[in-house]
């Protein structure tokens, strides 16, 4: 069989000793930057470009870059979980409730599952690469505008379940995120809007800058107001791993979460980002006690860890199948990919198999390596909590501001940073929760842009969202969403929810 | 940021020893801004020439990506930047038009630099999505023109090279089509790969291997010659239409007012830069040529550059966009 002859050569490819070196120096390389908070896997990789000149074979220096990518997630989730900074979009979710298992001195096990999660999505997610590619890949290509569309407004409505304190609160901060989004050119009529006149936030504001400043600066400045009594530093930290109850609560969103984050991952640009969240969404409403999430949830680590893996993992798709960049650091990796020679496109699975099966079975042993590496590190990223606050809080804002600027050199990101804390304080004082706000910021711009799109395409008729059949089935969802959030019965047991801080 | 740089491509690369004595440039590593995100078809070009550069420099040569707002603020940037040699800027045709397109540059593109060398030319191509009825350029183009309120026309965003070819393939056949921007090249030849948008130009660092596989259909080529990795696809030309010559040229600048030994020293090792066996190799992958010798050379950047600015100035203003 074909498929098995191809494994086959991808293992043997991926597990010379050389490449199983270059894996593990990019998964270690892309833990330690993922724990640095604001330094993402862009910028790693960005910095890592001159290097794989020097490595000379292509497969090892991408499966290095590859193992740095998702290494970077594991990291990501770790300052996420351990000092409530997530680095990338999809680790915002982890840091709900992942840093509230910290705070309850539960900072091991909620890493432990973040890696248990990942290893598991990550499994399977490179079995359906290995499997479905090429179907995968025609399904991608059936979204246009309109559907991207459709599936941001089912993320935009998903979203008020990510609060969990008033649900008014919840829809001001998404339209704040929304209303931050638009800052930037009007990529239709080169128009600069909300810039005045800074011209280096002509391409908006940066991701990574706000997620820092509204999560991690906003908590730091927090714990600075409450004197010396840092919450941070975990009295007790009762065990590492998950007691056998949470593992067993852990199965199901760990499933789910994979199930979400493979499908959405696939999708080029914005795909992968709404995985997360979705899964979280989803989580919080299958949940037998829904006002468990904010306060520590467990599914609600496992379910968005394991969605963000799979959708690491399903992003090469677009990349390996077609030669098209689902995000920035499939960018980066396809200028890697013709450093060393080989221009990536449609026939780079045929042209070159070591290369294709080598990268995808890499994958697996990476994640692998991932698990391996990092359980035991539990131990010690814990410890790094009993840091006292006056070394921490300096190096995390030192490195925060290192990474934020390495992303495009650009001093003004900087300042949008101190400008986000401030306003996360400020939120934090108005009981106002950051993570809508995030989701309004991602999505804002997709949806403009997608409408505006599928406008142009349609000819101004507004009636191709309900005719073309993906979109219609999404729009469907959304109803039903809204449906499931206004119906009484439910209703009522959300209030419980929110009951605490209406 | 700029030592973990350093400090990790020392760790990396193989010490270059230095030509001391001899001359007095470069002492230390000099920096080529590309004012675009890593990973793209600049960038790439870049790190090529750059890794070329250095073995005849005796220096390292780093890449410093400052993207955003459409090239300029990494042209402001080293337009800035002091004079001596180590801060250059590698821009593309973007050098040119930005002169007409933003209406408010912090700098003067024809007289803010001194001019070390052409860097190649990266020839364009016409595409179209894969079942696009018309069987050659000439029957396209009167199938566009024919439908031309049902033809669209992708592009990578405002000043992206695929928003120029189109406007100017838009200008030559004298039919204006819709426009479809987006937000890259990524996005908008997927959308061209699904079937979603009608027809894109845009380089062959984007094209080559889509037209290869079969993905996109290519109907002509914007360079007087034909291509070696595509030598069935006509010109332009050929086609009748050579109003449509157009190529994404790259130039190596450095700030108005570097030392006249130093602009000879950098365009001296351009030129071997150019004819290094690697970047050869890796600039044909990519569908384009290194600039010949004559035209590595800062009077020859100068007289694109001047030739460029006149040629996009009336067809931008006739279209009517601007980016600011």
């Amino acid at each position: 069989m074909d498929l098995l002859q191809n494994l086959a050569l991808g293992f043997q490819t991926a597990s010379t000793l050389w490449n199983l070196l270059f894996c593990f120096i990019g998964v270690l390389l892309g833990t330690l930057i993922g724990v640095l908070p604001g330094i993402g896997a862009t910028a790693t990789i960005a910095m890592l470009l001159p290097i794989t000149f020097q490595i000379g074979d292509p497969v090892g220096a991408l499966i290095m870059l590859a193992g740095i990518y998702y290494g970077a997630q594991y990291g990501g989730s770790t300052t996420a979980i351990l000092i409530n900074m997530p680095g990338e979009s999809s680790s915002a979710v982890t840091a709900l409730d992942g840093y509230q298992m910290a705070r309850k001195g539960r900072a091991g096990a909620a890493l432990a599952t973040a890696a248990i999660g990942s290893f598991v999505a990550g499994t399977v997610a490179t079995g359906l690469v290995a499997l479905f590619a090429p179907p995968l890949t025609a399904i991608a290509l059936k979204f246009g505008a309109a559907e991207y569309f459709s599936l941001m407004i089912v993320g935009l409505v998903s979203s008020v379940a990510l609060a969990h304190g008033s649900v008014v609160k919840a829809i001001a901060m998404v339209i704040i995120g929304l209303l931050l989004g638009l800052v930037g050119t009007d990529i239709y009529s080169g128009t600069p809007r909300f810039t005045f006149g800074i011209r280096e936030y002509a391409d908006g504001l940066n991701f990574v800058a706000l997620a820092v400043g509204v999560f991690g600066i906003a908590e730091i400045l927090r714990n600075l107001e409450t004197d010396r009594t840092r919450e941070v530093i975990v009295a007790k930290v009762s065990g590492l791993m998950p007691t056998r109850d949470e593992l067993r609560r852990m199965v199901a969103p760990v499933l789910r979460g994979t199930a979400l984050g493979s499908a959405l991952g696939v999708l080029p640009g914005g795909g992968a980002i709404l995985a997360s969240f979705a899964s979280y969404t989803l989580e919080k409403r299958v949940a037998d006690n829904p006002s468990e999430f904010g306060q520590g949830a467990i599914q609600g680590v496992a379910g968005p860890e394991s969605a963000n893996n799979a959708g690491a993992q399903t992003s090469f798709i677009p990349m390996l199948t077609l030669g098209i960049p689902a995000n920035p650091v499939m960018a980066l990796m396809i200028g890697a990919m013709i450093i060393q020679g080989i221009v990536p496109g449609p026939n780079v699975a045929a042209e070159q198999p070591a290369l294709f099966w080598g990268i995808i079975a890499s994958m697996w042993i990476g994640n692998l390596m991932l698990v391996i590496l990092n359980l035991p590190l539990i131990g010690l990223w814990v410890k790094l909590l009993t840091i006292p606050y006056y070394i921490l809080f300096p190096i995390i804002m030192a490195f925060c501001s290192i990474g934020v600027y390495s992303v495009n050199s650009n001093v003004y990101d900087l300042f949008f940073v101190a400008f986000a804390g401030l306003a996360g304080y400020v939120f934090a004082k108005l009981r106002c929760e950051p993570a809508p706000l995030l989701l309004g910021f991602v999505l804002g711009p997709l949806l403009e842009e997608n409408l505006r799109r599928a406008m142009i395409l349609s000819r101004g008729d507004p009636t191709t969202f309900f005719t073309r059949p993906i979109s219609a089935i999404l729009l469907l969802i959304a109803l039903a969403v809204l449906v499931v959030v206004f119906l009484p019965a439910v209703r009522r047991k959300r209030e419980e929810v929110f009951v605490e801080e209406a | 940021m700029k030592k973990m740089w350093v400090a990790m491509l020392a760790a990396a690369a193989f010490a270059v020893p230095s030509v001391a004595g001899a001359q007095a440039y470069p002492e230390r590593a000099v920096t080529i801004v590309v004012p675009f995100s890593a990973g793209g078809p600049t960038d790439t070009v870049t790190r090529l020439v750059a890794e070329a550069m250095a073995k005849d420099l005796g220096q390292q040569v780093l890449v410093e990506n400052v993207g955003g707002a459409g090239g300029t603020l990494g042209a402001a940037r080293v337009a800035e930047a002091e004079a001596d040699g180590y801060t250059l800027l590698l821009h593309h045709i973007g050098m040119a038009t930005s002169a007409t397109l933003y209406r408010k540059l912090p700098y003067d593109p024809l007289n803010a630099f001194d001019y070390v060398g052409l860097v190649t030319e990266v020839p364009m191509t016409i595409v179209a999505r894969k079942d696009f009825e018309p069987q050659d350029f000439k029957a396209f183009i009167e199938h566009v023109k024919a439908n031309k309120d049902q033809v669209t026309v992708a592009n990578a965003g405002i000043g992206a090279a695929s928003h120029l070819c189109g406007m100017l393939f838009m200008s030559a056949i004298e039919t204006p089509l819709t426009t479809v921007p987006y937000q890259g090249t990524g996005p908008a030849m997927t959308d061209l790969l699904g079937g979603q948008v009608d027809i894109m130009c845009d380089q062959t660092t984007n094209t080559t291997k889509q037209i290869q596989g079969g993905t996109v259909k290519a109907y002509a080529v914007t360079t007087p010659e034909r291509l070696d990795v595509l030598p069935d696809l006509p010109t332009v030309t050929e086609a009748g239409l050579p109003a449509l010559e157009v190529s994404v040229w790259h130039g190596l600048y450095a700030p108005k007012g570097t030392p006249p030994e130093v602009v000879e020293r950098l365009s001296k090792s351009l030129q071997t830069a150019l004819q290094d066996e690697n970047v050869v190799a890796r600039f044909g992958e990519l569908g384009t040529t290194p600039s010949p010798q004559e035209d590595a050379t800062p009077q020859a950047l100068k007289a694109k550059l001047e030739t460029e600015i006149n040629r996009w100035r009336p067809i931008i203003e006739a279209a009517g966009v601007y980016a600011d």
